[in-house]
């Protein structure tokens, strides 16, 4: 079923307003994509500038949040959308929640590249903060592609890769954890380092969802509570199905 | 962090299995079947109105027929009482069956049939009599004139219409006198009256106010614990809030039938979602 066509209503005024919600919600994950390369950016690099601005910018991801947010409202008041359309408002005003704690993350990455700054440097777990930073932002952008495009397979590669960044993270955890037992005078500075971890995590999963979104919105299945392969085996046995 | 919860799959749509009890032909989700409509054919003179439907609707549920005008869901819902029989060079095959039994067969007592399966129309149709004598109409012509009992009856059937609190004072006032939306439900009263098995209705409220449509909605949710109902209707959020099944007709096929969740939010046919969201065909 094509339900890329949101241009095909009878109702101009509605097809504009779809496409808006949609326009919309890709120009809200760029910002908080950007937000996020920032923040890692202003950690790895000691840039408190760059960090302050990270922090500063969070205010505009969530005014976008709100001003999404009303607008699917506004289209369920008047228009009482069905179908592919009720799953499109539907998982967009999904997708604006995860995006603003995405920010949220964001923000919270940039604070404790300040609080380094004025705390003093770590020398360990930069490596794992700029890969497990380069995985999650390349969720983030994939799960918005996905969204645009409506793309299933590219959503799944999503979940798929939010499995690793787990795994990558536990062991980036245990390195942490090793290094403050060695020298416990620079704990508090290390636990900066992992709540930087934390919040990519939290990023990722955050993307995951976005990704489980394009499931629904696309074929209309809930798969926010199943594995990878639960989600899989079930397209293909709709696939099978048609 | 991702979980593995132990918690069994839920979808909030089932929509395999019901395109597969869909694609066999069975009831709905193991509902118990009220009617039964086999290769259902309606011919205008040589103009064929509806191609062969199959469908099963089941008891003391409320199934809703959508689609566009024109495309057989009246023809449809007036084959069911065989309101068909009145038009001339109008010709049926196929099968209805009614708890079983063939509603066109030949020895049916069509009058019977109508009193089984109940119908209401577009515009309230209440006789030009009382509003008691609307109700006890039914009764009186198979012959109840016991005082007593048509008391009891006019009372309950306008209860169970919901319209006894506003007229109980006035009973022997004109059925005129009523509101657009009163003499809706007064029809529904008396066809109520009569015990029926089944009550078809004919866009009941596209003649209403939203207020008095709401109450002829909740009417409908109030009546299914009773009674199998079928409704036609244009408006479609109106199907979404009262139906337990939506069929979607078009030009004389039926193109998907199912629950009413499934059709709404994630239907299997491009030519309904393309219906339900408003979009050119």
């Amino acid at each position: 079923m094509d339900i890329t066509s949101h241009k095909h209503h009878i109702s101009q005024q509605y097809n504009v307003e779809l496409d808006e919600i949609r326009t919309h919600l890709a120009e809200m994950g760029g910002m908080a994509q950007r937000q996020v390369n920032d923040a890692i950016q202003a950690l790895i690099e000691a840039d408190v500038e760059r960090a302050q601005r990270v922090v500063d910018g969070d205010d505009k991801v969530n005014r976008m949040e709100v001003s999404i947010d009303e607008e699917c409202v506004r289209i369920l008041a008047r228009r009482q959308p069905a179908a592919s359309d009720l799953r499109l408002v539907v998982a967009v005003t999904k997708a604006i929640t995860d995006l603003e704690r995405v920010g949220d993350e964001a923000s919270k990455i940039a604070r404790q590249a300040i609080a380094l700054n004025t705390e003093g440097e770590v020398p360990r777990g930069f490596v794992e903060v700029r890969h497990i930073g380069d995985k999650v932002s390349e969720m983030l952008r994939d799960a918005l592609d996905a969204f645009a495009r409506l793309d299933v397979n590219l959503a799944l590669k999503v979940v798929e890769t939010d499995k690793i960044v787990d795994l990558e993270y536990n062991s980036a955890v245990r390195e942490m954890i090793t290094y403050m037992m060695e020298d416990p005078r620079r704990i508090s500075r290390a636990l900066n380092i992992l709540w930087s971890l934390r919040a990519l995590e939290r990023i990722g999963d955050h993307a995951r969802n976005l990704a489980q979104y394009v499931v629904y919105l696309v074929r209309g299945e809930d798969v926010r509570h199943d594995s990878y392969d639960e989600i899989q085996e079930q397209i293909d046995a709709d696939q099978s199905d048609q | 962090m991702s979980e593995q919860r132990e918690t069994p799959r839920t979808h909030a749509l089932d929509t395999k299995r019901l395109r597969d009890t869909y694609r066999q032909g069975q009831s709905m989700g193991g509902e118990k079947t009220s009617l039964s409509l086999r290769d259902l054919q309606l011919f205008y003179g040589n103009d064929r109105a509806l191609n062969g439907i199959d469908l099963d609707i089941p008891e003391k549920r409320v199934t809703a027929f959508i689609g566009p005008s024109g495309c057989g869901k009246s023809t449809l819902l007036r084959c069911i009482n065989r309101m068909n029989d009145l038009i001339d060079n109008c010709r049926v095959q196929g099968q209805i069956l009614l708890d079983g039994e063939d509603i066109y067969h030949h020895s049916v007592d069509v009058a019977e049939l109508r009193r089984r399966v109940g119908m209401v129309f577009q515009k309230p149709n209440p006789f030009p009599k009382s509003i008691y004598e609307n109700v006890a109409f039914g009764l009186r012509l198979q012959g109840v004139n016991s005082r007593r009992i048509l008391d009891e009856v006019v009372e309950s059937s306008l209860q169970r219409a919901a319209l006894w609190d506003e007229v109980k004072d006035r009973l022997q006032e004109n059925a005129f006198s009523l509101s657009g939306g009163q003499q809706q439900r007064l029809v529904i009263a008396r066809a109520i009256a009569i015990e029926p098995e089944v009550i078809l209705l004919d866009e009941p409220a596209s003649a209403l106010d939203p207020i008095s449509t709401l109450k002829i909605e909740e009417l409908i949710n109030e009546l299914k614990d009773k009674y199998t109902i079928v409704i036609v209707t244009h408006n479609m959020q109106q199907a979404a809030r009262v139906s337990d099944y939506t069929a979607f007709m078009y030009m004389g096929d039926l193109v998907e039938y199912g629950d009413t969740d499934t059709i709404f939010t994630n239907p299997s046919k491009k030519q309904t979602e393309d219906y339900i969201t408003g979009r050119y065909g």
